[in-house]
């Protein structure tokens, strides 16, 4: 399974936290459509805990985050 | 233009109140705020004054586009020397006291000496007195907020200390307009050695009007709100979750330092986070003057309507002290807020207090009955409050800062501090670039001196891979140039997530009638780096200064995404004195010349 974790308004309507069978999904790109959210929508997305692309590969027993533009300090 | 040219000087062992010209080619050559205020400083010979006597000075400072119709330009600085490192202090702080100053006719406001009896200034555009403050004694700074509104008028701004900064407490911020806060590196003890307890500003302006060339003005202005408002962070993004968003992002890359630094992932993240915040405490978002973007946070706190935490006191009250009740994080972060305490120094100080309880070294029977044992949620509101109004030995080391209390106990390595201020909430061993300004920033610890996590982790301007070392250096530096100009100029650094060199060299020629180039504002800004330097140099800084804790460099990460990193500083460190010009840690005669500071030349 893949751990998705959702973060400020990207949880409006979709929750924080789901488990997703591995094998139906190639990349994080995959999940990201399979959520329904807009690409544009995805600032910062880290699988287990380092930056990458909706391209990146992910596999069984990874954790896929997913942030809108957020900043602070 | 951009100035009043007006400067108020206020001798509190005199009671003399002199008006001073602002030498107007100076202040270009310094921007204003933190950048001229420094150089007040540096030429006035307040590097050597021990920083809680009469000799040292208060420099209550604006920049040319403070209160100027341009986004977020609500910001005025507190420069002297601090008292908690023995290094330069520049706070920087919001609302709306700010603003007045500017709009009453003041580019700063020097105090100097030492009252006799306690005293606070009133200041209503050109008329500056003096009056009796023994009566706010012992009164907390959001009721003197009010007792000198009420008694001023509702169009007074007050500036104020608690009871933190009466008290000479090394980790005493100044607050202004009830909860924002001058907040680091003991401001308000400087204050409070003065006997100075607050002012009040009163303005007829309503309006900035020694703007050069108000056209271009205009211009700049509408690019820059253009750019804030497309970000997705100025935008929207702050004002929906403030700055304490970051907690999960940060959790999530494993780089939230955990009980005083020995892990750097915290379970239960989620329950201090902004979104939880949001869910279930905010009331509303608060702006400061002039601030489209609105990071404030005004939060119920069992009934009371009060201001929220930022996201550095959640992480320090919480993952930093083992505690996800971030109820009783917003009820200390408004106990810093009524002591007048720098939220983030002060729990990283109990964090590290409660590392010394872990080791034994702090046992149960000093703690007068209060164990600072991790997650009490009694221990961090009673240790807040002894701070605050310190009375036992113990409670005035623990408000003397982390670096002093481990000292004291024989483990100094304990304390997460750099120039003994605390480091803030981003584990730099995590992090490569933040490390480096940590290290270097001329007030100590702190993360508003080249904000490496904004390329660094949140992808702003453009996405750094927070993991590697390469041409971090470089990035650094031009980070700490351009909030250097930043804050000279008056703006809040959260413009620059949509704003970049080009916006700002705009806005500050529109307002002060120069011809600069973006790389001639950097060049400013590197120029105001070296001058602060030059200040640190002469009031005893030494190489060795520029470190950080050996746990950042000798001991990885212990648990989380991040597990096995180190800083890798002593890597990057030489590459930034190159970049800077600098040899051990300080800046060649010819990088002096090179940068039009003659006056430093030979020192």
């Amino acid at each position: 399974m893949i751990e998705v974790r959702l973060f400020a308004t990207l949880r409006e309507g979709r929750g924080k936290v789901m488990m997703l069978p591995a094998e139906s999904f190639k990349n994080a790109g995959e999940i990201i459509a399979y959520l329904d959210i807009p690409p544009e929508e995805v600032s910062i997305l880290l699988i287990n805990g380092f930056h990458n692309k909706p391209e990146s590969e992910v596999k069984d027993g990874d954790i896929v985050a997913l942030f809108p533009p957020v900043g602070g300090g | 233009m951009g100035y009043y040219e007006k400067i108020a000087r206020i001798n509190l062992t005199t009671g003399e109140i002199k008006t001073q010209k602002l030498d107007v080619e100076i202040a270009k050559k310094f921007i204003g705020g933190r950048g001229l205020g420094t150089k007040i400083l540096y030429d006035e010979g307040v590097a050597t004054a021990d920083p809680l006597s009469a000799e040292n000075k208060l420099v209550y400072i604006t920049g040319p586009l403070t209160g100027a119709a341009a986004p977020s330009t609500g910001r005025y600085m507190v420069v002297t020397k601090s008292p908690l490192t023995g290094m330069i202090a520049c706070s920087n702080s919001g609302g709306i006291w700010g603003q007045k100053l500017k709009y009453a006719g003041w580019d700063a406001v020097i105090v100097e000496g030492e009252a006799s009896e306690w005293t606070y200034i009133t200041i209503e555009d050109d008329k500056i007195e003096l009056h009796d403050a023994r009566e706010y004694l012992g009164v907390k700074s959001e009721a003197v907020d009010e007792m000198l509104k009420a008694k001023h008028g509702d169009n007074a701004s007050v500036l104020n200390i608690g009871p933190a900064g009466e008290k000479k407490v090394l980790l005493a911020a100044i607050m202004n307009d009830k909860d924002r806060a001058a907040g680091r590196s003991g401001v308000g003890a400087v204050m409070g050695s003065k006997k100075l307890k607050a002012i009040v500003v009163k303005a007829t302006r309503t309006k900035l009007d020694v703007i050069a060339d108000i056209d271009a003005l205009k211009a700049a202005t509408a690019r820059s709100m253009e750019l804030i408002r497309e970000n997705g962070v100025t935008g929207s993004g702050l004002r929906a979750y403030g700055t304490a968003v970051l907690v999960n992002i940060i959790n999530n890359i494993g780089s939230l330092p955990t009980k005083n630094w020995q892990e750097s992932y915290y379970e239960q993240g989620e329950d201090i986070s902004g979104e939880t915040l949001a869910e279930k405490y905010l009331v509303k978002p608060s702006a400061c003057a002039r601030c489209p973007v609105a990071c404030g946070r005004v939060v119920n706190i069992n009934g009371k309507i009060a201001g929220g935490p930022e996201y550095e006191p959640l992480w320090a009250y919480g993952a930093n002290c083992g505690n996800n009740d971030l109820n009783v994080i917003n009820e200390c972060n408004m106990l810093c807020n009524e002591y007048g305490l720098d939220a983030i120094s002060t729990p990283c100080t109990i964090a590290a207090a409660m590392e010394l309880y872990q080791r034994g070294a702090i046992k149960e029977e000093d703690c007068a009955g209060v164990p600072l044992e991790w997650g009490s949620t009694k221990a961090l509101i009673e240790w807040t409050k002894r701070m605050g109004d310190p009375e036992t030995e113990l409670d005035w080391l623990m408000s003397s800062g982390s670096a002093r209390l481990c000292e004291h106990f024989g483990m100094p390595e304990i304390s997460m501090s750099v120039k003994k201020q605390e480091m803030p909430a981003y584990d730099a061993r995590g992090v490569q670039g933040i490390g480096i300004t940590y290290a270097t920033s001329n007030r100590g610890g702190c993360h508003v001196r080249g904000y490496m996590i904004s390329p660094e982790v949140l992808g702003l301007p453009t996405q750094l891979d927070r993991t590697v070392t390469n041409e971090k250096a470089s990035w650094a530096k031009i980070f700490q140039d351009l909030t250097a100009v930043i804050d000279s100029m008056g703006h809040c650094l959260f413009t620059s997530f949509a704003m970049g060199a080009q916006e700002y060299t705009d806005l500050l020629n529109a307002a002060t009638g120069t011809n600069h180039t973006a790389e001639d504002v950097l060049e400013i800004g590197d120029r105001i780096y070296n001058i602060e330097r030059m200040f640190n140099k002469a009031a005893g800084m030494k190489p060795e200064d520029d470190k950080l804790p050996k746990r950042l460099i000798e001991e990885p990460i212990t648990n989380g995404p991040s597990k096995g990193m180190v800083s890798q500083l002593p890597l990057t460190l030489p590459e930034y004195y190159e970049a800077r010009g600098w040899v051990d840690a300080f800046p060649t005669d010819e990088t002096l010349k090179k940068l039009g500071l003659d006056e430093c030349v030979g020192k």
